[in-house]
């Protein structure tokens, strides 16, 4: 055998990734009948980030009941596999060989596999401190949730005494919960907002609990230590600065999808996601290349990530039985101070989006905002949306304007004022 | 094979101890083992290569723009040669990429004839002027208003990391014993040996070599000399995510100024791009962080060379101290009263010549009194592939049959393999920390930063070094 030699194979359809998304689009086509569904994942065990949430919270949307992450997990891959999904674990997509040929890495050595369908379900991840150009020194110490989550509820590793939560985001307040069972003290949670971007009732329940301080308004300036992290250096935005002492720092939120498999094919990316950009049946610009989940929503809860898993199948189905690859023809771009939007492609008059809605962020609190839709200077939707919107939570409009889109103008427009 | 961590430094009378074991060191303990002596590394950190030699650009110079006459460009023009050579039989990642010296005003452009002067003086005639047109055909992402570049091919990028481990490995397979945590204190000469205080008792020496890096100045002293004073001279670094190394394919330097070679732009032969470094003189041989300054600075010179690189994800940002001194070439001093040398400020240049300093600190003892004798044959090793230029082992089928830990991915940014890690922590030089491991196989310094596999690789980590501290108490 070559140093290169691969096992060659073909299947109806890839499903890179087996999180909540990924598991459950191949759940789905596995029991609409598709007959070689396989879902592959590079971690040892199935189940995507779930796997280690160690608290409640999951599946209300999907299955309409309370789990914790690593049951949800276990849910989905055992419906996965009853419907007839092969799932494998431990195996890592490393690139392509052609459009829908994607080259495999595995302890039984190297594949190549060709597929009617590839489903990309990567997910997303937290930007660590690096790129968030954050100066100072390069102790130990310094974390982001995955990596802490993982620590302690995969590992049992020890994670410090005196932690401070860079973000104020829902992620945030699970790093909370994971570092007092690691049996460590939150010094302080900081935020650059003004506010807090969880549900008021669970910033309540956990200022209750714990009673650190939340700093708004301020971001971190420089980390110091030498061979562990010592303190942080804060910077209010009045010019206040203030250090902090502290052994551990998570870095929370601010997210990037996992789109190394999507760009390395020269699948096009959305500006804001970063995800792969895609229409309403979760089509990416690479015929027979579909993305679901956290992917194309950095980030969205694990049940939407499935929900969008669910209704991929449908797409997909569509695809095995010859429909030609025509993604919706129409980008949709936000102006600030919008981030995002998904779908980030939209075709009029074709199936809508997930719950009919568009996801979208901000980049700061706004109060009941009207969002616009144009499209070459014409107004397709105007709308005050009932509520504050939040920076790092989602908010929605409705799709219904999609339809009076000229599927041959120009791109559409949204924003909020 | 010797390499002690902890404990009494045994009892014994070595024909020579150099202090330092970064790269200039460990190059040094590795010509010295090609002869019968008994040699001793001692190094104050708890891994070899963990000062200067971890955290600089990663370039492999020809020497072109050295200044000519000085010793520096004679040790850099031979220690390319040498190290182009070593890294071939040994595996070290190189890519001779060629580099090219971006003119961006009429002053540049004008001064870009007189350097390939210079570069002929120090004996490298390959250079050649190419127009704006020529430049951009060669990197077609670079900045508005590029207005030629002087060519030269030779300069390479290589693995810092792995140069400095496979001279430790070789060295330490060849008989050198490499003591870790064991900083050098005060020193006692008499007629015969050199007596260096250290936390772990006292190592008894004929002939000392002191490499000791940002510290050589204060070595120096406590042998009496006074030479050269070290400042440190931090160069900050960002280091962009594996997507941006379709976007320049040359080593971009900017035209030289009197502070120093300035930013550039390299690929590095992990597959990402660099961007730095900066050049700022401190007075603290410690100050290795980064600073808001620093960065900013950066990415406003990076935006002008190349607008799109700034785009990209950003996956690491860490500062090097060079050990400049107050004066324009390296501090190579032979004492032959005292059978000391000493190798001080080995500034912006020394792992390029690395192993021509080696060879001329050998003719140094020599001159010393330092008996030789014959030369030997030492083992050649092979260092793990950790550059992206040939086949990683999660790309060998051969490799996995024969191991299927190969074909087991535990960090997945970096592509590294259960094996890899697993052989890293039994190497000759095996890592003290993550870090170490991270230098040994990119575990870790990829664009998650350990979200993904930070707790698994540290498991792994963990769990090898545990098993040898139990087996260390059981001895
Ligand atoms: C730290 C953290 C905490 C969270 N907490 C909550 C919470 O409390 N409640 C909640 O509802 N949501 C939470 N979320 C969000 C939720 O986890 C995600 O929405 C959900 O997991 C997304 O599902 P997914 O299938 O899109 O991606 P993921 O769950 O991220 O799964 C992606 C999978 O793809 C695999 N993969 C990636 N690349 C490759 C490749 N090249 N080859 C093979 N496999 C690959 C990965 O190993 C992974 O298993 C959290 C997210 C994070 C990051
Ligand atoms: C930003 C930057 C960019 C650079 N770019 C390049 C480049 O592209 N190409 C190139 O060729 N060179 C480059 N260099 C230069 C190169 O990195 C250095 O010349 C080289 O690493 C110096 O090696 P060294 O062994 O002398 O020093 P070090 O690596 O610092 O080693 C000295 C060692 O001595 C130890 N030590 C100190 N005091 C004691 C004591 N009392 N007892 C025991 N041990 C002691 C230290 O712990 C350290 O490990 C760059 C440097 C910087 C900072």
């Amino acid at each position: 055998m070559t140093p290169t030699d691969r096992i060659h194979r073909t299947v109806d359809v890839l499903v890179i990734g087996a999180g909540p998304a990924g598991l459950a689009v191949a759940a789905r086509l596995a029991a609409a009948g598709v007959e070689r569904v396989e879902v592959l994942d590079r971690e040892q065990r199935a189940g995507g980030i779930p796997r280690h949430c160690h608290h409640t919270g999951f599946g209300l949307r999907d299955l309409r009941r309370m789990m914790t992450g690593p049951d949800y997990a276990r849910h989905h891959i055992a419906a996965a596999v009853r419907a007839g999904a092969v799932l494998r674990t431990g195996v890592t997509a490393t690139g392509w060989a052609a459009p829908r040929t994607v080259d495999l890495t595995g302890p039984a050595g190297l594949e190549r596999i060709t597929a009617t369908a590839v489903v990309l379900a990567t997910g997303a991840r937290e930007r660590p401190r690096s790129a968030r150009l954050v100066p100072g020194t390069r102790p130990a110490g310094v974390l982001t949730t995955g990596q802490l989550q993982q620590a302690v509820h995969l590992h049992g590793q020890d994670v410090g005494r005196r932690a401070v939560i860079v973000g104020a985001e829902p992620v945030s307040y699970s790093a909370v919960a994971t570092l007092r069972q690691a049996g460590a003290e939150v010094v302080a949670m900081v935020t650059d907002q003004p506010r807090h971007q969880t549900h008021p009732a669970r910033h309540l329940g956990t200022r209750l609990r714990h009673g650190f301080p939340l700093v708004t308004d301020a971001t971190v300036t420089e980390l110091t230590g030498s061979g562990r992290l010592e303190s942080l250096r804060l910077r209010h935005r009045d010019g206040r600065t203030a250090a902090v002492g502290c052994d551990t720092v998570v870095f929370t939120g601010d997210w990037i999808p996992d789109h190394e498999l999507a760009r390395s094919a020269g699948i096009a990316l959305d500006p804001g996601t970063r995800g792969p950009a895609a229409d309403a049946e979760f089509r990416t610009g690479q015929p027979g290349v579909f993305a679901v989940g956290n992917l194309l929503h950095p980030v969205e809860t694990a049940d939407i990530a499935a929900l969008d898993g669910r209704c991929a199948a449908g797409p997909v189905l569509r695809h095995l039985a010859g429909r030609p690859w025509a993604p919706g023809p129409l980008p949709v771009r936000v102006e600030a101070p919008l981030l995002w939007v998904w779908p980030n492609r939209v075709a009029p008059h074709g199936p809508p989006p997930p719950r009919g809605r568009l996801i979208l962020r901000t980049a700061g609190f706004l109060t009941r905002p009207v969002l616009t839709v144009s499209q070459d200077g014409r107004t397709l939707h105007r709308g005050r949306l009932p509520r504050t919107v939040a920076p790092n939570r989602p908010c929605h409009l409705s799709a219904d304007w999609i339809d009076r889109a000229d599927a041959h103008g120009g791109p559409v427009r949204i924003t909020a004022g | 094979m010797t390499v002690t961590t902890t404990g009494d430094l045994p009892d014994e009378v070595y024909d020579v101890a150099i202090v330092g074991a970064g790269v200039v060191g460990t190059a040094i303990a590795r010509e010295l083992a090609r002869y019968r002596l008994r040699i001793a590394l001692v190094e104050a950190s708890d891994d070899v290569g963990n000062g200067t030699s971890k955290a600089n650009t990663a370039i492999l110079h020809t020497g072109f723009d050295a200044t000519p006459g000085t010793l520096e460009s004679r040790l850099v023009r031979e220690g390319y040669q040498l190290l182009t050579a070593y890294a071939a039989e040994t595996g070290i990642p190189l890519e001779p990429l060629g580099a090219l010296l971006v003119a961006w005003d009429a002053e540049q452009l004008a001064a870009l004839p007189a350097l390939a002067e210079k570069a002929a003086r120090n004996g490298y005639d390959r250079t050649s002027i190419l127009d704006a047109d020529a430049v951009r055909a060669r990197e077609p992402h670079l900045g508005p208003g590029v207005l030629g570049a002087l060519d030269v091919p030779g300069e390479s990028i290589i693995c810092p990391w792995t140069t400095t481990l496979a001279y430790a490995t070789q060295a330490v397979r060849a008989g050198v014993a490499l003591h870790l945590n064991c900083p050098a204190g005060a020193i006692t000469t008499d007629a015969h040996h050199h007596q260096i205080a250290t936390p772990r008792g006292l190592l008894r020496t004929r002939h000392l070599v002191n490499a000791a890096g940002l510290y050589s100045d204060e070595i120096n002293r406590r042998l009496g000399h006074r030479e050269f004073t070290v400042t440190p001279r931090r160069g900050q670094l960002i280091v962009f995510d594996k997507f941006a190394r379709g976007l320049v394919d040359h080593i971009l330097l900017p035209v030289p100024t009197a502070l120093g070679k300035g930013v550039l732009v390299a690929p590095t032969v992990y597959g990402n791009v660099m961007l730095g470094p900066t050049a700022e003189d401190l007075d603290d041989k410690t100050a290795t962080g980064s600073s808001a300054d620093g960065l900013a600075s950066l990415r406003e010179k990076g935006a002008r060379i190349m607008p799109r690189l700034l785009e990209e994800e950003v996956t690491a940002v860490y500062a090097g101290l060079r050990a400049a001194t107050e004066h324009g070439d390296y501090q190579i001093h032979a004492d032959p009263d005292r059978r000391y040398v000493a190798v001080g400020g080995i500034r912006s240049t020394g792992l390029t010549a690395s192993m021509a300093i080696a060879a001329h600190v050998a003719g140094l003892l020599a001159d010393c009194g330092l008996d030789l004798g014959p030369e030997r044959e030492i083992e050649p090793v092979r260092m793990p592939t950790i550059g992206e230029a040939f086949p990683r082992p999660y790309q060998r089928a051969d490799l996995i049959a024969a191991d299927p830990a190969y074909g087991t991915v535990v960090c997945h940014c970096e592509r590294v393999t259960r094996g890899e890690i697993r052989d890293a922590l039994t190497a000759t030089v095996p890592p003290a920390s993550l870090d170490g491991l991270r230098r040994r196989t990119r575990a870790l310094g990829g664009r998650c930063q350990g979200f993904f596999c930070g707790a698994a690789v540290r498991a792994q980590f963990e769990e090898a070094t545990t098993a040898e501290d139990r087996t260390e108490a059981r001895r």
